[in-house]
């Protein structure tokens, strides 16, 4: 059996099939909330983001190309997915998500609602 | 002798080691050879080595490195990836609140020995997906080869 042949795939895979951690920076600023995730080796295609209700979902298979006949020697990375979940805040606008995916690091921006963004409230002199 | 003593299902020292076996799957086992320049696990990139009969395929997993950092070499049959990854969070008064902060940023640098038969003139380096991919071709000669008998 070739192990090779691309699989089909199911569109929610079971949560307990072990996969890796991508490691993820998250930062906020004002007006939303940044998240990278590094993501080597899955291609845009392989990519699936998914929002739940309140849980965001990063999913990818990684799939590098791999010649005929090679054999593992020595792996550091173990399992051929990722996939790791995180809750958002009411705050956060999930219709806005803007998502970019390059050389296997994915930029997410979740703004925040346009009434939580903070407003300078103006002092009037009466 | 005090092996048994604790090992009692249940215990906490029973779980530790457990943990500790887990942990020597994972990892390699404590206390076996290893390659002299073997490193703890968690260095950026990343790197998986495959072996086929032409080549020696090696994969470093660095995703968002700008290619143009990207430098690699091959040394008296020690193949070097050195690079850089800029750090993700802006700059400035505006600085935003951080919150994981898991991602490699700045310099790396990692090794890989190569078997004896490789020519290193034959070494071909491509990134994509955030892999970058070092195929390292076996010497001709070393090469098995059908012989045909008449």
């Amino acid at each position: 059996m070739d192990d090779r042949q691309p699989v089909t795939k199911t569109e929610q895979r079971p949560a307990d099939t072990p996969s890796l951690l991508p490691r993820v920076d998250v930062f906020e600023d004002g007006t939303g909330i940044t998240l990278l995730a590094d993501l080597p080796g899955v291609p845009k295609d392989k990519l699936t983001l998914r929002v739940e209700g309140d849980t965001l979902q990063i999913e990818g298979d990684i799939t590098p190309e791999t010649p005929e006949n090679m054999e593992p020697v020595y792996a550091e990375l173990r399992l051929p997915r990722y996939r790791r979940a995180f809750t958002l805040s009411a705050e956060l606008n999930t219709e806005q998500i803007n998502a970019q995916f390059r050389d296997g690091v994915l930029t997410l921006r979740i703004p925040k609602h346009a009434h939580a963004q903070p407003r300078r409230i103006e002092v009037k002199v009466a | 002798m005090y092996e048994s003593l604790l090992n009692f299902p249940g215990s906490l020292f029973a779980e530790l080691e457990r943990l500790q076996r887990d942990m020597e799957q994972t990892f390699g086992q404590v206390g076996q050879a290893s390659s002299i320049r073997a490193v703890a696990s968690g260095a950026f990139p990343a790197i998986n080595v495959g072996s086929t009969p032409a080549s020696v395929e090696v994969y470093a997993f660095a995703p968002g490195v700008d290619t143009a950092k990207l430098d690699v070499q091959a040394d008296r049959g020690v193949l070097t990836i050195t690079g850089e990854r800029p750090a993700a969070r802006p700059e400035g008064d505006e600085r935003p609140a951080l919150y994981a902060n898991e991602r490699f940023a700045g310099r790396f640098k990692r090794t890989v020995s190569l078997p004896d038969d490789i020519d290193p003139a034959r070494i071909d380096a491509r990134y994509r997906d955030g892999v970058l991919h070092i195929s390292v071709a076996r010497r001709e000669s070393a090469q098995p080869k059908r012989i045909e008998v008449k």
